[in-house]
């Protein structure tokens, strides 16, 4: 996995809540058997119109946003489990994603992704919003190493939580796979005293 | 330390912790299926890693299956990739595999029930979020990720920091005509699509525990919509008389053994929960959903909220409705009675029930989906299926169908489908669709009547908005 430290990047913002993962990626392009690939259809039915002409109004399509960071409302990636979500995000070329909430089972695919899911409370996320929204040439910086997010230039940071152990993996770049082959001994006894 | 059902299951199942982090948690049984595996495969063929316990895997063939002519190859060539890459990976690393056209073939999280594959007291995974439904035993069950599933594949555990808890109370007699379905979308409509996000949830109270285990599974399956990775019910006597004789349970003093373990898996009284919800029994209605989340759910008799907000507006403005509107009596084309929440046999019982003697409404396409071969089959033996093809239903074969849509089963754009499934999301059954989530009977009473339409309706003029 990419390692993560910080990233500073403009911002694409996505007000809408309960962004399910249906949505990020429809479930008929869950047919494919590897991971590469799902970024072209990253939130499918909203980037193109049922004619398959592109969507000007979706944010991901407005000229004037760019960058690798997503500004999503409340309860981002709920619903189904698919990692293809994660995949598509990630491939799509997104870095971070920001909201006031994260499902559980999409935080840890993002994580396990090298995708950072960053919380803040609702105020800063709608500062960070209105902020991208005046002005698309914000850039917004996300240091993973000290736990904060901040708008370049401006003195206010806002921290924000994340698992140490996980927090860890993304900056080494490691894995959970390497890290549970490492306890099979323990693993062993564990199934021999249960 | 007094301790909760949800305690006692993940104590007993942690290998170690990991310093200021997660614990590692062993797994007891990984389910999986063709959508989620072949990326987990891979990862380990290309780290040249072994599956650890492969008799520790159940697979089955069922998000993308077509529900005709199974016999028949797939058509669609992605599709059948995809089952056959399922069936080669199975067999390479020696995980038995119920695919199509094996008896015991059937949605995930109805054929593992129904096999006895699920038990009280396990940890169980699936690369599914509604895994949650095996939660109805006093299992911790919980939907992960491609990732997480090959780290399963690789040492039968998962690292995870213990979630914290949550209680749901239910107390009193429900109404006539008020499913376990209807309980579910109940407390969701009351709190909300995150209120369980980083909780393992328990449902507790008389309403639950005279529930039956298909019930049950109903009520758990859908803990995820309201963020929830679980949801769990104490075992009884209900869960030990559905788990014994089948196929993979315990027998005789082995059987005797277990019960008395799952006996004591009970809450302690006085265990602290990190929240706690209480509810009356006597306050739920049938419910539907008007929105593109479960948690937008009304009474069936009751009129849209009047929201000024975007997400609401956009989610209204999909659906084709308008603030403060009713939905009892709206014309309805499709209904699809199926998928991981309602499509056991107790779920056609009550449907064909309703069914029986009446005919579906002309303008009505009717699909029932049952969740495996054996529902089928119960189907066939009860002479349900002579009810249903007789009030001009189509009864297909199973797997999870119009539910998500990944097969043939979708539902045109812009049409309503009242569906006994889980998700009303946007284009969730076919691009464009617009799903109205709803109980078996419910469904049922639409494709007779044409409408949105309550099965009692003289309860459900008595039914205080």
């Amino acid at each position: 996995m990419e390692k993560f430290i910080t990233h500073t990047s403009k911002a694409i913002p996505l007000p809408i809540e309960n962004i399910d993962t249906d949505q990020i990626i429809p479930a008929r392009f869950l047919k494919a058997t590897n991971k590469a690939g799902f970024g072209k259809n990253l939130f499918r039915d909203w980037r193109y119109k049922k004619d398959d002409s592109v969507n000007e109004s979706f944010a991901l399509n407005d000229p004037r946003f760019s960058g690798t960071i997503l500004i999503a409302g409340n309860n981002f990636g709920c619903g189904s489990s698919r990692e293809h979500a994660a995949w598509a995000l990630a491939d799509y070329g997104l870095k971070v994603i920001v909201s006031s909430y994260f499902a559980d089972i999409f935080k840890g695919n993002a994580l396990n992704n090298g995708l950072l899911p960053v919380q803040v409370s609702p105020e800063y996320l709608k500062e960070l919003l209105s902020a991208v929204q005046s002005d698309p040439d914000t850039e917004i910086v996300v240091n993973l190493e000290e736990q904060y997010i901040a708008v370049k230039g401006s003195d206010k940071k806002e921290s924000f939580e994340i698992d140490p152990y996980k927090k860890l993996c993304l900056i080494n770049g490691y894995d959970d796979i390497d890290f549970l082959i490492s306890k099979k001994d323990k693993i062993e006894e564990f199934e021999l005293r249960s | 330390m007094k301790k909760t059902l949800f305690d006692k299951v993940w104590d007993s199942h942690v290998v170690d912790s990991v310093e200021n982090g997660p614990q590692i948690l062993y797994i007891d049984k990984h389910l999986i299926h063709e959508v989620t595996s072949p990326q987990a495969f891979a990862e380990l063929e290309q780290r040249n890693i072994p599956v650890f316990r492969p008799d520790q895997i159940v697979a089955t063939a069922d998000h993308n299956v077509p529900t005709l002519n199974q016999h028949l190859p797939i058509k669609d060539a992605l599709s059948r990739n995809q089952l056959e890459q399922l069936t080669k990976n199975c067999e390479k690393h020696g995980v038995t595999l119920y695919g199509l056209g094996h008896k015991y073939q059937g949605i995930v999280h109805v054929m593992a029930p129904e096999l006895g594959v699920t038990q009280p007291g396990m940890t169980m995974v699936c690369g599914d979020s509604h895994t949650s439904t095996h939660g109805a035993f006093g299992t911790i069950a919980f939907g992960i990720g491609t990732s997480q599933v090959a780290q399963v594949f690789a040492s039968q555990c998962l690292l995870m920091a213990k979630p914290k808890k949550m209680r749901i109370n239910v107390n009193g007699k429900l109404k006539k005509g008020v499913l376990p379905k209807d309980v579910i979308l109940y407390i969701i409509a009351k709190l909300g699509t995150n209120s369980g996000t980083g909780y393992f949830a328990e449902y507790a109270g008389d309403v639950f525990e005279n529930m039956s285990m298909e019930g049950r599974m109903t009520v758990c399956n859908m803990s995820i919509e309201m963020g929830a990775r679980g949801g769990m019910i104490a075992p009884d006597e209900t869960t030990f008389a559905y788990v014994k004789g089948r196929e993979f349970a315990p027998r005789g003093e082995a059987f005797d053994k277990k019960v008395a373990y799952w006996k004591t898996l009970k809450t302690d009284e006085g265990a602290v929960f990190d929240k706690e919800y209480t509810f009356d029994a006597e306050d739920i209605a049938p419910m539907v959903t008007y929105g593109t989340n479960p948690g937008m759910g009304i009474k069936i008799n009751g009129h849209i909220p009047e929201l000024d907000d975007i997400s609401f507006e956009k989610s209204l403005e999909y659906m084709g409705f308008q603030k403060g509107e009713a939905l009892l009596g709206k014309p309805i084309n499709y209904v699809f009675i199926g998928s991981c929440t309602n499509s056991r046999i107790e779920d056609f019982r009550i449907a064909a029930n309703y069914i029986k003697g009446k005919q579906k409404a002309a303008n009505v396409n009717a699909l029932i989906v049952p969740g495996s071969q054996q529902v089928a089959k119960q189907i066939e033996d009860e002479g349900l299926k002579r009810v249903f093809e007789e009030a001009g239903f189509v009864l297909r074969q199973p797997g999870c169908s119009a539910c998500l849509a990944m097969n043939d089963d979708k539902i045109p754009a812009g049409e309503y489908c009242v569906s006994t499934s889980n998700r009303n999301f946007e284009g969730r059954q076919g691009q464009g669709a617009r799903t109205i989530l709803a109980s078996p009977l419910i469904a049922a009473a639409t494709a007779v009547k044409g409408v949105i339409a309550a099965p009692y309706e003289e309860e459900m003029t008595a039914l205080a908005e």
